[in-house]
Parts: C-alpha cells; sequence; structure tokens
C-alpha cells in the first residue's frame, strides 16, 4: 500500500527556503503569492493491505523519524483511501 | 580524563577532535556508531559531520544508532556528553538538549571564524573562562539556526542553560554578529542538569596557535578539568 | 581467438550510420570492423563509442601530451596512473590531480559541479592517499546575466555540498567572469591526498585468477553517454541534455573513502580502479590494459538500483560512487569485510584473464568480446591539423579615459578581481584540521601532521594571455601558479594541468592546444616543476565559437622548512614597500585593457628571470627578511597594493610613488611580465635589493606602509582604504542578493 507524507514546518517556525521562493516567484512576474511553505514530500510503499494500518504506521514513523514534532507538522495520506 | 569520540557513518571532524583532544594530553578512544558500550570514558563527544549525509534531517538518524542508547543512559545517569555542530544537531534530535537546529536563515552554509561570548561562565564547558568574555571560534555549517518554543526558551535562560551566544567583537549582539539567524544568537546550550553540552562553533579547530588560535583549547580544558 | 558475441533480442542492428549516431567517424567504425573480423553488437559498439571518445581515449591530445616531462629526482608516479605522485619527505607522497567537468556543469550546475568534485576525489584515493584538500578554478560568462548567476550559484552550491560532505576542505581556488565563457563555463576540480612511501595503490591489474570485485553504489542509468555526448561534443541547438547529467552521492562517497583506504591497508587489495567516465566498460578494460591482461565480466552479478538495465547501460552507466578492486585470489572475503563494516556493497563480478580480452557475460550469453588493447591505450591516436589564428586587434582605448582612482575602484568592483568571500564561505576550509592559510589568500598553505613542512597549493590560469599567443598565455599560467605558490614561500614542487580548449577537429583550436602544450612543457622544464598528471576538455565551443585557449595549471610547493608563511597583506607601518619584476610590465591581456582598451602586445617571457625570482621569493622568507608578499595578478599594481592594505587584523594604509615617465597605466594596471610586492623592515632593504641584483631582477622601492588608512599612489590615487575595501568586498554580494 502506498502512503504519501507531507511534512512541512510548523506555524511561526522561520521558514527561509519559503520567503526565497517567494522572492524569486515575485521576481519572475508572479503577482498575487502572499507566502510560501517549503516542505517535505515523502512516498512510502508498506507492505499491508489495510488503509488503517498504514496510515497509522506512517504516523507512528513520522513521530518517531520522518518528522522532528518540535519544529515540523505531518499530514498521512494512504493512496486510494 | 577518559575521552570517547563517536564515528557515525558520514562523521568528519572525529578525526578533528580527537586530534584536539590529543594535543591537550587527553586519553581519547574511539566509539562506533554500532557499539553498544562507551569503554569506560569520563566524556562521550559527538563530533561535527554530516552524520548519514544529514539526509533527512541533521543528526534525525545518527540518533538511532546503537551507540546513542548508551549515550542516553549515560546522560540520564549525570555522564558528561558534548555535541559539536553535528553532535549538537543529533542531541536535540535525541532530546537530550531542547531545542533543534535547522537550516541557516541565509540558506547558504558558512564557514567562517565568528565571536562567541560566554553567557554562562559557570558550567563545566566553561568554568575556565569568565562573565562576558569572548571566544574566537570557527563556524562551518549549513544547518546552524537555533530555534526553541518561547516558554522553553524563558525557562532555559532562566536556568542559565543558554551557554554561549554569537556576539560582535565589542560582544555586543547585533545581526551582522549572528551567522545563522538562530533565536537569541543563541551558539551553545547546556541540558538542566548541566551534563550535556551543544555548540555548533567547532572549539577542537581552534587549539593550535597557527591554526586559528586557541580559544577552543580553554573550552575543552573547562572540560577536562571539571 | 574472438568468440562471437550475439546480439540481443531488441538491440539495433549495427551498420555505419548508427556508429556515426553514436559519435564515431566512417574511419573508425571500419577499423573496429577490421578489429573484430566481424560487426559490433550494439552492445560491443556502444563500448567502442565511449572508449574511442575523445573524453576516454584521448585521441586529439595523446601524442602531444607525450612531450610533457613527467618526472625528476621526487617525481614517484608521472603520467599513467590515476594520478602523479612526489616525494616530500619523511616518507610521505603527496598524489594530486586536475580534473574538468565542465559540459555537466552547464547543463545541471549543482550536480555537474558535484559530481566533478566526485570523480577526482576517487582518482586520488584509488591511488591509496587519504585526500586531505581541494582546490577549484571556475569561469563563468557575464555575471550581469541572470543565467550567469543561476549557474554560479548551482556550481558553488554543488562543489560545497559535495566537498563539505565527503570531509575534504576546499582551500582555495580561482573564479573569473568573461562573456567569452557565457555559453560555456570551465569547472575545473582538484584534489590533493597524502600517502605513505612504498604504500601507493596501483591501477594494474596482476594475477590471471585473481576476482575483480565491484564495490560501492548500486548501478543505475545514470549519464548514459554522458562521457561521450557531453565532453565530446559542442552545445549546439539541442540544449536539453539534463537525462544523461548523474546524480552524486557525497554521503556514500566518504564511506567508500574509509572503507578504501581501510580495504588497501589490508594488503588484499592487487589493484583500484574508480568507475568514472564510461563506469564499468573504462575502469574495467584500463586496469586489465595496464597490466596486459583480460578481463571476464558477468553482468548478472552487477548490483542494481533500477530493474531492466540492458547490459549496454549496465557498461555504459556513469552511475558515481563506484569503484573496481582487483584481490588477490583468496583473500577476496578481507576485503568484502571491511566493506560490509561500511555498509556498501562489495561484489565478486568477474577475474582477470591471460587473454588479452574484454569479454561480458549476460544471462548465460557472451554479449561482448572485445580486444582490450584496442579499448585502451592502443585506440586511435591522430596528428590532426594545426593552423595559426591571428587574433583581433587589441581593443582601441574607450573615451573618456578614466582617472587611475576611477580606474582602480571599477577594477575592485570587478567580479573577476573582487573578494570571492562569497563563494568561499560556502567551502568548509578547515575540516581535517590542516589548513595554516584558508582562501583568500595568493596560495593555500597545509601543514602535514607528522611532517615539520607544510604544502602550498594555487591554480590559475591566463586566458587572455593564452588567447594572444597560446605559447605565452600558457607560459604565463605556469609562472603564476609557481609564483603565488613561491608569495607564501614555498618552493614550487610539480604541477597537474587542465586543459581547456575548444573543438580539435578545427585547425585553428589544434594549434591553440599545440602552442599551450609546448608552452607549458618549456616552463614546466626551466622552473622544474614536472608535470605529474592532468586532464584535456576539449569541445569547449558553442556555435563554432570556442572559448580562449584555457590551460588551468594547479601548483603543488612545499616549504624548505617549518618557517611560518608569508601573507599577503601589510604588517608594520614605517616599513618599505619593494616591487620586484622580472620585466617591465604591460597592459596587454590584462583586465583594465578588457575594460579600458589600449595597450600593446604580450613580451617576451624570461624564464631564467621567473626561475630566479621564484628562488629569491623562497629565500626571501626563509631568511625572514621580509613581512608580506603578495602576486601582481588581475587588476595590476593598483588592485594589489590596495588588497595589501586590507590586513584583516586593523586596515593599514601605504604611500607610493611610481616613476613619473609616461602614462601611468602600464605602471599601475598591467598584469605582466611577472611581478610581485613585498614589504619588509628599512633596515633589511639594502639587503633585499643586493639579492634582488645578484639575481638580475628588477627591484624598485616604492613606497612605505602608513598607519594612516589611504591608500596614496602617485600619480592620481589617493583613497580611504575602507571605501576601497567596501567595494572589493561588495562587489559580488551586491550582485548576488
Amino acid at each position: 500500500m502506498r502512503v504519501k507524507v507531507f511534512i512541512t514546518p510548523k506555524a511561526g517556525i522561520l521558514d527561509p527556503q519559503g520567503k526565497a521562493v517567494e522572492h524569486a516567484l515575485a521576481a519572475l512576474g508572479f503577482t498575487g503569492v502572499a507566502s510560501v511553505r517549503v516542505g517535505k514530500y515523502l512516498e512510502l510503499e508498506l507492505a499491508t493491505a489495510s488503509a488503517g494500518e498504514a496510515a497509522r504506521t506512517a504516523s507512528t514513523m513520522c513521530e518517531q523519524l520522518l518528522a522532528n514534532t518540535l519544529i515540523e507538522d505531518y499530514r498521512v495520506e494512504v493512496e486510494g483511501a | 580524563m577518559k575521552w570517547g569520540v563517536v564515528t557515525f557513518p558520514g562523521s568528519l571532524d572525529d578525526r578533528d577532535a580527537a586530534w584536539a583532544l590529543g594535543l591537550l594530553g587527553q586519553e581519547v578512544v574511539q566509539l562506533w556508531h554500532k557499539d553498544r558500550g562507551l569503554k569506560g570514558v569520563d566524556c562521550v563527544v559527538l563530533p561535527g559531520g554530516f552524520s548519514y549525509g544529514d539526509y533527512l534531517r541533521c543528526g534525525a538518524m545518527a540518533r538511532f544508532a546503537p551507540v546513542m542508547e548508551s549515550v542516553a543512559r549515560f546522560a540520564h545517569e549525570g555522564g558528561l556528553v558534548l555535541g559539536i555542530c553535528n553532535g549538537f544537531q543529533i542531541l536535540c534530535e535525541a532530546r537530550l538538549l531542547p531545542g533543534a537546529l535547522t537550516r541557516n536563515a541565509g540558506l547558504a552554509f558558512v564557514c567562517e571564524p565568528v565571536w562567541v561570548r560566554v553567557d554562562n561562565p559557570a558550567c563545566r564547558l566553561t568554568r575556565l573562562t569568565t562573565a562576558g568574555q569572548l571566544l574566537r571560534l570557527p563556524i562551518k555549517h549549513g544547518e546552524g539556526r537555533y530555534v526553541a518554543p518561547a516558554e522553553q526558551l524563558r525557562e532555559m535562560k532562566q536556568r542559565g542553560q543558554v551557554v554561549l551566544r554569537y556576539a560582535a567583537g565589542d560582544g555586543q549582539l547585533t545581526s551582522a554578529a549572528n551567522p545563522n539567524g538562530s533565536i537569541d544568537w543563541i551558539a551553545g546550550v547546556a541540558n538542566e542538569t548541566f551534563n550535556v553540552f551543544g555548540l555548533m562553533p567547532h572549539p577542537e579547530h581552534a587549539v593550535e596557535e597557527a591554526l586559528g588560535g586557541r580559544d577552543g583549547a580553554t573550552l575543552l580544558r573547562s572540560l577536562a578539568t571539571s | 581467438m574472438s568468440q562471437d558475441a550475439v546480439a540481443l533480442p531488441g538491440e539495433p542492428m549495427v551498420d555505419l550510420a548508427l556508429a556515426q549516431a553514436q559519435g564515431l567517424s566512417a574511419q573508425e567504425y571500419r577499423l573496429i570492423e577490421r578489429l573484430l573480423g566481424r560487426t559490433p553488437t550494439w552492445t560491443e559498439l556502444g563500448v567502442f563509442a565511449v572508449m574511442w571518445s575523445e573524453h576516454c581515449s584521448y585521441k586529439s591530445s595523446r601524442r602531444l601530451l607525450a612531450q610533457f616531462k613527467s618526472t625528476n629526482r621526487r617525481v614517484v608516479q608521472g603520467m599513467g596512473e590515476n594520478a602523479g605522485a612526489v616525494a616530500i619527505g619523511g616518507g610521505f607522497l603527496v598524489v594530486f590531480k586536475i580534473e574538468s567537468h565542465n559540459h555537466p556543469s552547464f547543463v545541471e550546475p549543482y550536480q555537474g559541479a558535484a559530481t566533478g568534485v566526485g570523480g577526482i576525489v576517487r582518482d586520488i584515493f584509488a591511488m591509496g592517499a587519504r585526500p586531505i584538500a581541494s582546490l577549484n578554478s571556475l569561469k563563468f560568462g557575464d555575471l550581469d546575466h541572470p543565467h550567469t548567476r543561476h549557474l554560479l550559484r548551482g556550481v558553488v552550491g554543488g562543489i560545497g555540498g559535495y566537498g563539505n560532505c565527503v570531509g575534504i576542505p576546499t582551500v582555495g581556488g580561482e573564479v573569473s567572469f568573461d562573456s567569452a565563457y557565457q555559453d560555456n563555463i570551465l569547472v575545473n576540480a582538484f584534489c590533493l591526498g597524502l600517502a605513505r612511501e612504498g604504500e601507493l595503490q596501483s591501477a594494474k591489474a596482476r594475477g590471471v585468477g585473481n576476482p575483480v570485485l565491484y564495490v560501492g553504489s548500486a548501478t543505475g542509468r545514470d549519464g548514459i553517454h554522458g562521457a561521450s555526448l557531453l565532453a565530446s561534443a559542442e552545445f549546439g541547438a539541442d540544449r536539453d541534455k539534463r537525462p544523461t547529467v548523474q546524480v552524486g552521492d557525497p554521503f556514500t562517497e566518504k564511506l567508500l573513502i574509509e572503507a578504501c583506504l581501510e580495504a588497501v591497508g589490508t594488503g588484499a587489495v592487487v589493484a583500484l580502479q574508480d568507475m568514472g567516465a564510461a563506469g564499468l566498460t573504462s575502469s574495467s578494460s584500463e586496469m586489465a590494459a595496464r597490466g596486459q591482461l583480460g578481463i571476464e565480466l558477468d553482468l548478472d552479478r552487477l548490483p542494481l538500483r533500477e530493474s531492466n538495465l540492458t547490459p549496454y547501460e549496465m557498461l555504459l552507466s556513469e552511475s558515481q560512487e563506484r569503484m573496481l578492486i582487483v584481490a588477490e585470489r583468496g583473500r577476496e572475503g578481507e576485503i568484502q569485510a571491511v566493506f560490509e563494516k561500511w555498509d556498501l556493497h562489495a561484489v565478486k563480478i568477474g577475474e582477470l584473464s591471460a587473454e588479452r580480452r574484454f569479454r561480458v557475460r549476460y544471462r548465460g550469453q557472451l554479449v561482448a568480446d572485445l580486444p582490450v588493447g584496442a579499448l585502451a591505450d592502443e585506440a586511435p591516436a591522430y596528428d590532426r591539423p594545426a593552423h595559426p589564428i591571428i587574433p583581433p586587434p587589441a581593443p582601441a582605448p574607450v573615451q573618456p579615459r578614466p582617472t587611475p582612482a576611477q580606474a582602480l575602484c571599477r577594477l575592485l568592483d570587478w567580479p573577476t578581481v573582487a573578494s570571492k568571500r562569497w563563494v568561499f564561505r560556502q567551502y568548509d576550509s578547515l575540516v581535517q584540521s590542516n589548513t595554516v592559510v584558508g582562501p583568500g589568500s595568493d596560495a593555500a598553505v597545509i601543514r602535514i601532521k607528522g611532517l615539520e613542512r607544510a604544502l602550498a597549493l594555487s591554480v590559475d590560469s591566463n586566458p587572455r594571455a593564452c588567447a594572444r599567443d597560446p605559447y605565452l598565455g600558457a607560459i604565463a599560467a605556469v609562472c603564476e601558479a609557481a609564483r603565488n605558490v613561491a608569495c607564501v614561500g614555498a618552493r614550487p614542487l610539480a604541477i597537474s594541468d587542465c586543459l581547456n580548449y575548444g573543438n580539435p577537429e578545427r585547425a585553428g583550436v589544434m594549434w591553440q592546444f599545440a602552442r599551450g602544450v609546448a608552452g607549458i612543457r618549456d616552463a614546466a622544464a626551466a622552473l622544474d616543476t614536472p608535470v605529474i598528471s592532468g586532464n584535456v576538455s576539449f569541445y569547449n565551443e558553442t556555435h563554432g565559437r570556442a572559448i580562449p585557449p584555457t590551460p588551468t595549471i594547479a601548483m603543488v610547493g612545499l616549504f624548505d622548512g617549518p618557517a611560518r608563511p608569508l601573507e599577503p597583506w601589510f604588517k608594520v607601518p614605517g616599513e618599505a614597500i619593494v616591487l620586484l619584476r622580472s620585466g617591465e610590465p604591460r597592459l596587454a591581456a590584462s583586465e583594465f585593457q578588457a575594460l579600458f582598451g589600449g595597450g600593446d602586445e604580450l613580451g617576451p617571457i624570461d624564464l631564467a628571470r621567473e626561475r630566479a625570482l621564484l628562488e629569491l621569493l623562497v629565500t626571501l622568507h626563509a631568511r625572514g627578511l621580509i613581512s608580506s608578499a603578495h602576486d601582481v595578478a588581475e587588476g595590476g599594481l593598483a588592485v594589489t597594493l590596495a588588497e595589501a592594505c586590507f590586513n584583516p587584523n586593523g586596515l593599514l594604509g601605504a604611500r607610493v610613488a611610481l616613476p613619473a615617465s609616461g602614462e601611468p597605466w602600464e605602471q599601475l594596471f598591467g598584469e605582466g611580465p611577472s611581478s610581485v610586492i613585498v614589504s619588509l623592515p628599512m633596515a633589511r632593504l639594502a639587503t633585499v635589493l643586493e639579492l634582488a641584483a645578484n639575481a638580475s631582477l628588477l627591484a624598485r622601492p616604492i613606497g612605505e606602509v602608513v598607519a594612516l588608512p589611504r591608500l596614496v599612489v602617485e600619480p592620481g590615487i589617493d583613497e580611504a582604504v575602507d571605501a576601497l575595501r567596501g567595494i572589493y568586498e561588495g562587489a559580488l554580494p551586491r550582485r548576488l542578493t
């Protein structure tokens, strides 16, 4: 089962990459960009047929390793579920 | 004092830490990341470098190395632990130190000498220094911006856990003196029980006059004689 | 005996047209058919196409490069292995080489530069030497161009990203900007390693039946035809070459360094070779050819990162961070245990054979059976036609002429001249605790633990001079590299050269190349700095417009004793400033001429005087007679004097008076021939002037260091040093932020 994991900087944490991208977009002429946050996207192929189990496993992985919960938020999405 | 310098896959300044400690007459052994024992050392050093390539997050994977179980236990029992640069990052990921290190505000890797001010001269890392003393130490990192939640930061400052701060040559906390955007100019911290220390600057690269000065030796000797 | 290799189902039929599409000429294809006695298979054609590419075979340059004197009493290994090696005393050897990665860096700047660093580093530890220092020479187009800024950021990011992660300090280099490189940037990467005498690792296969081990990363589709396609072709209409660029993993490279050095330490490694351009094919065939043996490979054993790779792809993949090891039969287990400790693949994929064939099997079938010699040292070599190119006349003086002060400020702001701190602060220059002098000086200085003498390193080039005269320009580059090393007080020892030129199939370019090689040959001989390694990069041109001839010289020097290196900055107010020259200054090929026009042609270079100047500098340093030395380079004397005032411990000033004859331009802004400014206590002046006179060098006291930080050069310059430094330090940041 494929699980998509989205990891983003917590609101309130300075995101210098996001700011840099925001400026670059403005420089390219894209007006109306209120803000940009840059995060990480992971794809996990898990050996389970249960969507619920896949989501739980992925969340535990996020808590332990994939995200630093002090400074990052995470969201888990099971493909097709 | 017997020192143990941990080598993770990708550690770089482990040899430099061992070299510097050797110059200071210290007994040093290597601790391999897959080992479980700490060889009876008095101080564990987590060195600088790019453990696990800094992949995912700096220090995120190193904190799960087998040796870290022993390091954590050692720390909880009051053992002396020093994390330098990547080592500081690992200690934060392992929650042995508060806060986190994030990408430099300027986004680029920076290698240059900086002034660091001693804001707590009474702990084991700084006992040979005086309050407000300025040390010349090199930094070389891309993810050195220290962050911590406001409440935690308040408590840390109250307890004196903010040990070292980036400063200008006259000791002032100017924006130009902050090389990476660290909150409150924080360069080095201690845990609540003052036996675990982490700093982004590299004391092991400031122990020889001809190679950048000897201010780093002051910190290492502070620990050695503590 | 040639066995018949089989064509695999789905592979295209091989004919002349297909061969030409792969970059082979009709003549080369016919030669292949004659060598095999049959038509090659698709896989075999791919092997020839890449091994006979310019980048791998050096077919246009080999014969000329043989002119280099590659040995002297200190050289332990000249050209012929992965890198050269020189003895420096105390049982230590330095192993070094410079290499280009120009085309990949233009296509994908971060990864191109990163993998360039990775490649040169592997050449060093393939010799059993621990890499201890890196330098690089970068040439970009006009910095006002957004694309140039994009390339600069990417290349510097890639060099830092890879070099920092792999734990090798980047301690120096050069960066310049000129529209001539707009569509063809140059990224030349240098690496130096340390080895012990008697422990140099060879890449010569030995011992029939010895196993061949593949170690490092798994194989994917990276850079299929990267070497032959990118490095052997100009950039033309088809700009989208992105899929063939390799991606580097410096973390794995760091593990590979440790594992390989540890494996070499077991004594069970017979030969070690990195898989660089043309991957498995070049490494295996070259190792076998050097040892006059053959090699049998079984592709089924290859660690793969992707499924469904064809034998063609497996053989030609340029996946990074892989090495090939020939082990002592029976001892491969020891080697594999080392790699397992470092969590790296170490798989037996073949063995050495007596018959000098390159044989490859896949799924039980023989997919390639080729003569080893033909792939390696017996590949074609050409004497391409050469015809002189007359350069365009020197640019007319731009009106109105600037004042000397205006010219100085403009030059300090000029990206080629200005401070490169924006670049080098992105590099870790401290790791390994050996850096005595890092980036920003005339040369880097690396101490050797266990030896009381340090090394000095510099990398230099002079494309402006080469464009006027490719012979004199090459000599100038060698002299400059030697001079930079001597300016910190070290004795120049040996050279590695990276020769960057246009399309060698054009007679003018071939002439430039031949003249450049001759210049390096003559300068290296005169200075007793043999060329122990190097690299050639051809086809640096776009739409028929070639780069100026750009031979880049990496110079390694050695201090005679433990004395502290000299720094470029003035130290003490009241000290004398003396200008040492090997000839009268000219504006030809200077940055001033490029900006403001005017000036004449290059003058001759007196190599005996050049050598005398180097000896003098080494003597002055060894005897403690001078306080500072700074080479007069881009921007000329005025810029050099300004830089010498930028003492980081406290700005100083200078009061200088130049002879009142004629226009000041040559004296203030001329860049050749060789000049150095030194500062010294007044009490030593007579001795220094006498030593210079004995060496037939021009030595002129031109002024003194003063405490008040103003630079006063009569005629025409009276500026606050602080303001000058602001321009110098701000030039790159203000264009890049």
